[in-house]
């Protein structure tokens, strides 16, 4: 119900704010989220993670996910390609659906999911394998290339929309462990990008990166929300605020707000959000 | 029984020297134990290690010394006629003098000189033991002495004990490190004696082995032949039928067990291989005589195979039965070592389960698992008991699995079972086996090794 009504108020292009519990949403004009989630509840064995929540991921935006440390941010996220398959005795319940489609239905294949939504760890993980290899892993899986030429293409592009191209372009060949943990961090994004996903969800990408390395992954996402829908779990808060459209702030396994990045860091509505934001805990 | 009871009275006083030299230490500082350098222990320590470790040393050295010098001082007292006999004679007289003072039997008739001789080779004994206990419990006492007097509050207590405690360990090392050395020498020199009998060319490259040297030279065929190639090609071929059995049974029950395997599954099932990892080999020798051969030769002569009852096949299955549980507990460890967050990684691309073992796990995991599968190839060339039941004694130099083959280890055995002239060349080839079969293992343990770190140190 709640699903049909937000779809609705998005094509009608009603830009009120419609209340929803504690949770404020707001549908940008003439815009079908590209990721719907409704009453999502995560638990790990018999322990509540996350608490009925709903949010909607815009396309071409890059959506924050902020909030103190256990506060169900990764959870989440994972719950968005079902990552979360994978935990032992984790459940989830609720609704997710990803360019309209039911992730939990059973006619889908969790593998084609994960290519629609690509995903970027906190640690850099390349395969030891080599830089081209890396890149070349997902198209050759999911068989997007029919020739070398096509396939080399598409490692090319990738690495070059992942601004790597300039640094590894003569080594392409020779272990993608052995670059710097920033250029490691970017082989997986190109890695991740390779495969066209719709959507990416990257988990504090930057956290165990230097402030160059970090500020050209910044830079990066915000070009690949050309093309992207992109959710970021982040700790920094200047970088939530620099790179996304859209704040969520979770507290407790509970979406506490959500709205325009701008409003939540200059006005929230809600006095944890500014709490957490000023830093006076977390 | 007078060294047990020394060397229990030497730990008593060291004990004693313990509670003295603690004591000793917390009075030094009127029983404030935090203005003393070290915990109050460790001057016990220091006590105890001056009284016990001077007498430990003088009484090995002593046990060590004292059979010598008492049979120069023996000889010495003999009579002229005595001294000038050879050697081997004078030797067989001390013994006589040494059984006859321990009150056994003796070789000739005990004349009255002979007697005399015993008794004072038993009085030296006597008089050398008594000498030994006063000198080591003296040392002891004087050590407990000494320690007591070093004592004070800013005696570095901690660091001189860990000193004595590090020689301890550096003295252990030694003695496994030269044991190793003096076997590989003894090898060497007992080859090398080999050599002499039998040129290496002949030895490496001949082709025909029958060990049978004449005990007479007259005997005919007098002279065997030492050509080892037979023997290689025996221990390769079921080496290499036992990896054809083990690496890929070993390696796929390692991915099921690391990759799929419930965690309760898990549990039940590693301890039941490790158990297989534990049965004698002398067990797996006679299932592969009695029942695996057997069994062979049966099912042979049902497809119109003529299988030998002992073969290389079933030496070789049975021999890689042994290993599979050395092998996939080796790769399952790999496996599971490779971090989660590749497979995560690659599950993130899309990729199915077995896409990410085959395409990340399994080649991340390689190098270590190749280093596994090594140390397995030598487990299995070194492998005697299984051979010897089931494998036979004829050297045919053959690559057909159905046929009796033997190995180098098996031949060991048969040149050293049974009676034999130590200095024959049947005897002394049994050292140059075993000094081609240790270098063959060893070039394997190395390389072997060295794959394994170079894996560790990929993922610290
Ligand atoms: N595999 C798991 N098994 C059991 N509980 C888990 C598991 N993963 C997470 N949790 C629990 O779920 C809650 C949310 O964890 P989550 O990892 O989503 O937090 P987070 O917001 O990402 O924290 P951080 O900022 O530290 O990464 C925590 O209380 C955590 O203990
Ligand atoms: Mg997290």
């Amino acid at each position: 119900m709640q699903l049909a009504n937000s779809e609705n108020a998005a094509k009608d292009g009603v830009g009120m704010p419609e209340k929803t519990g504690n949770l404020t949403t707001e549908s940008k004009a003439g815009r079908t989220p590209m990721v719907v989630a409704r009453d999502v509840d995560v638990f790990y064995g018999d322990k509540q993670a996350l608490f009925g929540i709903d949010m909607d991921i815009l396309p071409n935006e890059v959506t924050a996910l902020i909030g103190p440390s256990g506060c169900g941010k990764s959870t989440f996220l994972r719950c968005l390609n079902r990552m979360n398959d994978v935990i032992e005795g984790c459940r989830v319940e609720g609704r997710i659906s990803v360019d309209g489609q039911d992730i939990f239905d059973r006619a889908l294949d969790v593998v084609h999911l994960r290519a629609r939504v690509g995903m970027v760890f906190q640690k850099p993980n390349p395969f030891p394998k080599s830089v081209f290899d890396n890149v070349a892993y997902g198209p050759k899986i999911h068989g997007l290339s029919s020739s070398k030429d096509e396939l080399e293409e598409i490692v090319m592009t990738s690495l070059e929309k992942a601004g790597l191209i300039e640094e590894v372009k003569d080594r392409l060949h020779q272990p993608g462990t052995g670059l710097s943990g920033g250029q490691q961090q970017r082989l997986c994004i190109a890695r991740a990008i390779a495969i066209q996903p719709e959507v990416i969800l990257m988990d504090e990408p930057c956290s165990a990166l230097d402030p160059i390395a970090t500020a050209k992954i910044e830079e990066l996402i915000d070009e690949l929300r050309e093309n992207y829908t992109i959710v970021i779990v982040t700790h920094n808060m200047q970088q939530a605020a620099r790179v996304s459209q859209r704040t969520a702030f979770f507290h407790l396994g509970k979406l506490l707000e959500f709205g325009d990045t701008d409003q939540i860091f200059t006005n929230p509505s809600v006095e944890r959000t500014r709490d957490y934001i000023t830093g006076r805990f977390g | 029984m007078q060294i047990l009871v020394l060397v229990s009275t030497l730990l008593v006083l060291s004990l004693i020297g313990y509670y003295l030299g603690r004591s000793r230490a917390v009075a030094s500082v009127s029983g404030e134990a935090s203005r003393l350098h070290s915990l109050p222990g460790y001057y016990g320590l220091y006590v105890a290690l001056w009284c016990g470790v001077p007498a430990l040393i003088v009484l090995l050295a002593w046990l060590s010394l004292e059979p010598w010098i008492v049979e120069r001082l023996l000889v010495a007292s003999l009579p002229e006629s005595a001294r000038s006999l050879p050697s081997d004679r004078l030797a067989l007289l001390l013994n006589d003098i040494r059984n006859l003072a321990g009150g056994n039997i003796v070789s000739r008739d005990v004349d009255p000189e002979l007697r005399d001789a015993a008794n004072h080779y038993a009085n030296m004994r006597q008089i050398g033991t008594w000498a030994e206990i006063v000198v080591c419990l003296a040392l002891a006492v004087a050590g407990i002495a000494l320690g007591q007097r070093y004592i004070a509050p800013d005696l570095r207590a901690r660091n001189k004990v860990e000193k004595v405690v590090m020689a301890f360990l550096v003295i252990s090392s030694t003695i496994a490190i030269l044991t190793t050395i003096g076997i590989v020498f003894s090898l060497l020199f007992e080859a090398i004696r080999f050599f002499r009998l039998v040129p290496p060319s002949e030895f490496l490259f001949g082709l025909e082995w029958s060990p049978q040297t004449a005990l007479r030279a007259d005997q005919v065929g007098s002279s065997g032949s030492f050509g080892a190639v037979p023997l290689f090609a025996g221990t390769m071929l079921i080496s290499f039928i036992a990896m054809c059995v083990a690496v890929p049974v070993g390696l796929f029950a390692a991915i099921y067990m690391a990759e799929y395997a419930h965690p309760r599954f898990r549990a039940a099932v590693k301890p039941v291989l490790e158990i297989l990892a534990g049965v004698p080999t002398v067990v797996y020798g006679f299932f592969a005589a009695l029942t695996v051969a057997p069994f062979f030769r049966d099912s042979g002569g049902f497809l119109g195979l003529d299988i030998s009852s002992e073969s290389a096949l079933a030496a070789g299955v049975v021999m890689g039965i042994m290993i599979i549980p050395f092998v996939s507990s080796l790769s399952d460890d790999i496996i599971t070592a490779v971090p989660q967050s590749l497979r995560e990684g690659s599950s993130g691309l899309g990729a199915t389960r077995s896409e990410t073992i085959k395409t990340v796990v399994l080649p991340a995991a390689l190098p270590g698992i190749v280093g596994g599968v090594l140390l397995a190839v030598s487990r299995a060339i070194g492998e005697t008991m299984i051979v010897v039941m089931a494998a036979g004694l004829s050297a045919n130099l053959t690559a057909n699995p159905l046929e009796a083959v033997t190995t180098v280890t098996v031949q060991i055995v048969t040149l050293l079972v049974g009676d034999q002239e130590f200095d024959s060349a049947k005897t002394l080839a049994a050292f140059a086996l075993g000094l081609v079969l240790f270098c063959v293992t060893l070039c394997l343990n190395i390389v072997a090794l060295r794959v394994v770190q170079k894996y560790r140190e990929q993922y610290e």
